[in-house]
């Protein structure tokens, strides 16, 4: 009893909450890859939720008069071919790029896990179904699914999302399905059984919270993946549709016509695309590090 | 090992089965079919025409039947007509086939030769800052969409050559196409090299904390012979499984390479007939890709089993 009074006097000073932070500190002390990337992945995440605060021109609008604008004169990015501000609409597409990444992310997470779930627990036949269904979705390259796909849901904001989680799924659901086969043979699944508590109550309170680590690993590094994929399939015309701003549609309204006369429209959304994944790609690296031991080196 | 090659080879097959359900049921829920996409464009809007139209291409039939005759027609060798260009799709298929496989290859081929050798530099100096930099070209090379890499080279080639390594004419001879292809091939290469690279790097330094490795240097075995003999024939193995999946998954870059880079491969056919909701040259595409990737995954695994004792034995 002494223990637990002791323990909750220091969580009423604060002393917990204090030890957080210094661990988060000392991660990113450790981690100096990891921070760098986490300082990128805040400036991309700065620059989609305050969009409208840090830009002048409207990524939209377009304005004959400055067609082909080299960066600089106000414009520090220069124009497109339509007159629309560079700067503006990297800002906003960093929004897109957002939205489409942790959506397409979350819901591939959300179906992942329900499968690699249920097929780790439960086993037997739902395990062989689910997967065969792994199985397939996994066979097709994910870019040439994901193309099918946005093709076949037709272009909108919310399509791309489906069209880029889907073949993220099979991913998820083998990395929750072999983590679930350990933990459903763990003593304390056995202890929680042994005092009635039902199978799916198992599953979701005991098994699922497990899962927790490895899925912020294989999640993180899918974002980057995610970013990448929109980028491509928007590049090749069947992406986020106008009047949306994307980094990858922006590369191909430019591509190989205007590498000749206007090298900043190659340059700057690329640059863009390059360094959100990588940033993305830092952080996950250092974050599996720290939550994966057994990868550590 | 019989019974476990027996399972593998029946698994493939049902694999490839629910590919092409999967292939096929998508391409059915597209919101308009060639004939909305051919009466938009020519103005038309005569139904009886339309129907007539749809009725020919026999895509008014249900599902299933249409679905059955697919699969008949593979079976010996008919893949139907492509709605474009009304010429059988094989026709429009096989020819592009050896271009794109002639640029994975080469792509596969820069990703091992450099991946590897610098995988293991980068495992035995670990921590160092040789290991450091290497790390971060790497993971750049993950970093940078291959589209955007292909158009950084062309602006390179228009900067300093001012011309343009594109796809024209098809190649005159053995070192002119060498050329047309590698340049494109080391924009895709890129990515699969830094993830070979990271792959061994990280097998490497799993392998060199192993008790045998500690007795073979307290044996007195040198560094090299550590390092190249014991360690890396074993670091190796998962290397070789992620070579196969990558040799599949080249895909992707390959598609948006052959687009910047104008290579009439099948990769850029395969966006074109999507564009064009041309069903019969896209599903088979479609399986024809995935049948490539799930053949490789199939070989790969039959490698793995003959290098690997404790997988032939454990399933």
């Amino acid at each position: 009893m002494a223990n637990i009074e002791a323990a909750r006097d220091s969580v009423e000073r604060g002393e917990r909450a204090e030890s957080v932070w210094s661990r988060l500190g000392y991660y990113a002390l450790s981690h100096p890859l990891g921070l760098v990337g986490g300082l990128i992945m805040l400036v991309f995440v700065f620059a989609a939720v305050f969009a409208d605060f840090i830009t002048v021109y409207s990524p939209i609008t377009t304005n004959s008069a400055i067609s082909l604008l080299p960066p600089g004169h106000g414009h520090p990015l220069g124009a497109d071919a339509m007159g629309r501000d560079i700067y503006s609409r990297i800002v906003f597409g960093a929004r897109i790029s957002l939205a489409v990444g942790l959506g397409s992310t979350l819901l591939g997470s959300v179906f992942g896990v329900a499968l690699g779930l249920a097929s780790g627990y439960l086993g037997g036949w739902v395990d062989l179904v689910i997967q065969r269904i792994v199985d397939v979705l996994q066979a097709v390259p994910l870019l040439v699914l994901a193309l099918v796909m946005a093709a076949s849901l037709g272009p909108a904001l919310g399509n791309t999302i489906v069209a880029i989680a889907i073949p993220l799924v099979p991913y998820t659901a083998r990395v929750i399905r072999s983590n679930t086969l350990a933990l459903r043979e763990q003593p304390f699944v056995e202890a929680a059984r042994a005092v009635g508590m039902s199978e799916f109550r198992i599953a979701v309170r005991h098994v699922l919270p497990n899962t927790v680590a490895p899925l912020i690993v294989i999640a993180t590094a899918q974002l980057g993946a995610a970013i990448l994929t929109e980028a491509s399939l928007s590049f090749l015309g069947l992406g986020v549709p106008e009047p949306h701003p994307s980094w990858g549609r922006m590369l191909s309204e430019s591509a190989a016509e205007y590498v000749r006369v206007a090298p900043w429209l190659v340059i700057f959304p690329g640059v863009a695309i390059s360094l959100a994944v990588f940033g993305t790609n830092l952080f996950g690296d250092a974050l599996r590090d720290i939550l994966d031991p057994r990868l550590r080196d | 090992m019989g019974s476990y090659l027996i399972r593998r080879f029946f698994l493939m097959l049902l694999t490839l089965f629910g590919i092409s359900v999967l292939v096929f049921v998508m391409l059915r829920l597209v919101p308009g079919n060639i004939a909305d996409i051919l009466f938009d464009s020519a103005g038309m809007v005569d139904v009886a025409d339309k129907a007539k139209l749809e009725h020919d291409l026999g895509i008014d039939r249900p599902i299933i039947v249409q679905y059955a005759d697919w699969i008949g027609g593979l079976a010996h060798g008919d893949l139907g007509y492509s709605y474009v260009s009304e010429k059988p799709a094989i026709e429009e298929i096989l020819p592009r086939i050896p271009i794109t496989a002639k640029l994975a290859g080469l792509a596969l081929l820069f990703s091992i030769l450099f991946g590897v050798p610098l995988g293991v530099i980068s495992a035995v100096r670990q921590n160092t800052a040789l290991d450091y930099l290497l790390r971060v070209v790497s993971l750049s090379g993950l970093s940078m969409p291959a589209f955007w890499l292909g158009l950084l080279i062309l602006m390179a080639f228009v900067h300093y050559f001012d011309s343009i390594p594109i796809y024209t004419d098809p190649p005159k001879g053995f070192w002119d196409a060498l050329w047309l292809y590698s340049v494109p091939a080391a924009a895709v290469g890129f990515r699969s090299s830094a993830l070979v690279m990271r792959l061994t790097r990280s097998s490497m330094l799993e392998v060199l904390r192993q008790d045998y490795i500690r007795t073979a240097r307290a044996k007195g075995a040198s560094d090299r012979n550590v390092n190249y003999h014991h360690a890396l024939r074993n670091a190796l193995l998962p290397v070789v499984t992620v070579i196969g999946i990558e040799a599949a998954f080249l895909m992707g870059g390959l598609i948006v390479t052959e687009t910047v880079f104008n290579i009439p491969g099948i990769a850029r056919f395969l966006v074109e007939a999507i564009r064009w909701r041309d069903y019969p040259i896209v599903q088979n595409l479609v399986m024809f890709i995935a049948a490539v990737a799930v053949l490789i995954n199939f070989l790969i695994d039959l490698l793995y089993a003959a290098l690997d004792p404790r997988i032939r034995y454990a399933g």
